[in-house]
């Protein structure tokens, strides 16, 4: 994994590194241990609205396998940086590879993409069934009537498929927002407060989905509130602040308990 | 396995869907015939028929009908994409933003041609004109204005909601468009109901067919502009 600090500085994160806090590890570093290409590398992606830098010259390498929490404060930037790797957005500046191809070439790259989202992103006259295949057909799933079936099962909503959206709790629906995401079993999943609205069972078939999709070789970006949901997850953690990322690490490197202070302390600083 | 959808197949996709869903819902298309009868009730009481003869007034009314019981299927066309943001969703699949402008004008053009289907004999009942022989060529030109008025009102739709002033906007925007394919409609529907030969009609049937053709070209390629955040 790489990194920028708010300094420019890149450091990078990879191959058994086991990299410190701010480690000043040139961006020229030796890469050979990296021995696949990252599922997802941002290179100085910026994002303004008008006169506001939403995001700021970030710089991330997401290898397979492997899952970053992202955390920070509201207004952070962390769902632009979303939107941008999801396609959503178009960066201001910087570039952006999902599995070796320039986001900008646009239907490819989007394909190997999942969006999980606070907001469920459903049709709520449609059935849970019928929203989970619209997406598996849109994305040229083969057998896509038997691809959301499982997508359902997986997320323990099955027995709800049939019920439309709209006739679901937040939490089913929810869960059904999720097997729309994961249909397809992208390579890069891009979740954005997933836990939402879950109780136990939802969590741990959403936890139980993610785990699947990693040990499959997909990539996981994972924007969060919630520290320790975060870390349960992550191989590695970055909190954002003011569109930059000024930490990212390795999640075997760091200690939650200081790790919740610094966030802590970080939040109060920018509140 | 997978194989991305080609432009035709996702549009057809996209089309499906918001039409399963006004299926479901029927809340837009009960909205414009409720509104294309209520229309021509209004119509109908408010002409004196010793003034104007039937056959002269029914072409400004069905036009009339026609072009705003469309808006209400235009104003729902993209209204089904915000709430809980599906926008998102449509936008980050992996089709060209082509298919889905394609997909819910063809949508669109079903619901128009539906309020069509049933106001038109409405039009003749309350008016008592005879569609006899014409209804085949008036249904012909209905169907080519609910094209070009899709074209424009679909891509207005898109713009339009996410503005605050969406159900004000949309018909701002979008009726000054209609002007020359409704001009043109209302042209070939009059000589079309007068019995006049099919000479007649062809200028304003050409205009249309042009208008038709520049509105979906245009409005296809501008279309993913109107997305960009």
């Amino acid at each position: 994994m790489t990194g920028r600090r708010d300094d420019g500085q890149v450091f990078a994160l990879s191959g058994g590194v086991t990299s410190q806090y701010f480690s000043r590890m040139p961006s020229a570093a030796p890469s050979s241990a990296i021995a696949v290409p990252p599922v997802v590398e941002a290179v100085g992606l910026a994002r303004a609205f008008g006169g506001r830098r939403a995001v700021d010259g970030v710089d991330l390498s997401i290898m397979p396998g492997e899952c970053l929490a992202l955390f920070g404060p509201n207004g952070a930037g962390k769902t632009t940086l979303l939107r941008l790797l999801a396609g959503l957005l178009a960066p201001t500046s910087g570039t952006c590879r999902v599995g070796g191809l320039a986001l900008k070439t646009g239907r490819a790259v989007r394909a190997e993409v999942g969006l999980i989202s606070h907001a469920s992103m459903l049709y709520g006259a449609l059935t849970a069934r019928e929203n989970v295949e619209f997406a598996a057909r849109m994305y040229g799933v083969r057998d896509a009537a038997g691809a959301a079936r499982r997508a359902l099962g997986q997320m323990r909503v099955a027995d709800r498929a049939e019920a439309p959206v709209r006739a679901l709790s937040r939490g089913l629906q929810q869960r059904v927002s999720i097997a729309r995401a994961i249909v397809h079993e992208p390579r890069l999943l891009l979740c954005d407060e997933p836990y939402t609205g879950l109780d136990e069972s939802g969590s741990a078939a959403l936890t139980a989905a993610l785990a699947e999709r990693r040990a499959h070789g997909a990539a996981l970006l994972l924007v969060t509130h919630n520290l320790g949901e975060g870390l349960a997850l992550a191989t590695h953690a970055a909190i954002m602040r003011r569109g930059r990322l000024v930490r990212h690490e390795e999640r075997s490197a760091l200690d939650p308990a200081a790790y919740a202070s610094a966030y802590r302390e970080l939040v109060t600083t920018d509140a | 396995m997978r194989e991305l959808p080609g432009l035709a197949t996702a549009a057809w996709l996209v089309a499906r869907k918001d039409l399963a869903i006004e299926f479901r819902t029927r809340t837009a298309f009960f909205s414009a015939i409720v509104f294309a009868l209520l229309g021509l009730t209004i119509f109908y009481f408010a002409w004196d028929a010793t003034a104007v003869a039937a056959i002269d007034l029914a072409p400004g009314v069905l036009w009339v009908i026609f072009t705003f019981s469309g808006l209400l299927g235009l104003q729902r066309s993209f209204g089904v994409e915000q709430a809980d943001r599906a926008m998102d969703a449509l936008l980050a699949a992996p089709v060209d933003r082509e298919a889905i402008y394609l997909g819910k004008a063809l949508a669109n053009v079903l619901f128009v041609a539906g309020v069509q289907a049933i106001s038109l004999p409405a039009l003749a009942l309350f008016y008592n004109v005879p569609l006899g022989g014409v209804w085949l060529p008036l249904a012909g030109v209905a169907f080519l204005a609910a094209i070009g008025i899709v074209a424009v009102g679909t891509l207005f739709s898109a713009m339009a909601v996410n503005t605050k002033l969406a159900e004000l906007l949309l018909p701002m925007l979008a009726l000054p468009f209609f002007v020359p394919i409704v001009t043109a409609a209302a042209q070939t529907t009059a000589r079309l109901l007068a019995g006049r030969p099919a000479a007649e009609a062809w200028p304003w049937l050409r205009i249309l067919l042009g208008f038709d053709l520049v509105f979906v070209v245009a409005c296809a390629i501008a279309f993913p502009y109107t997305l960009e955040e």
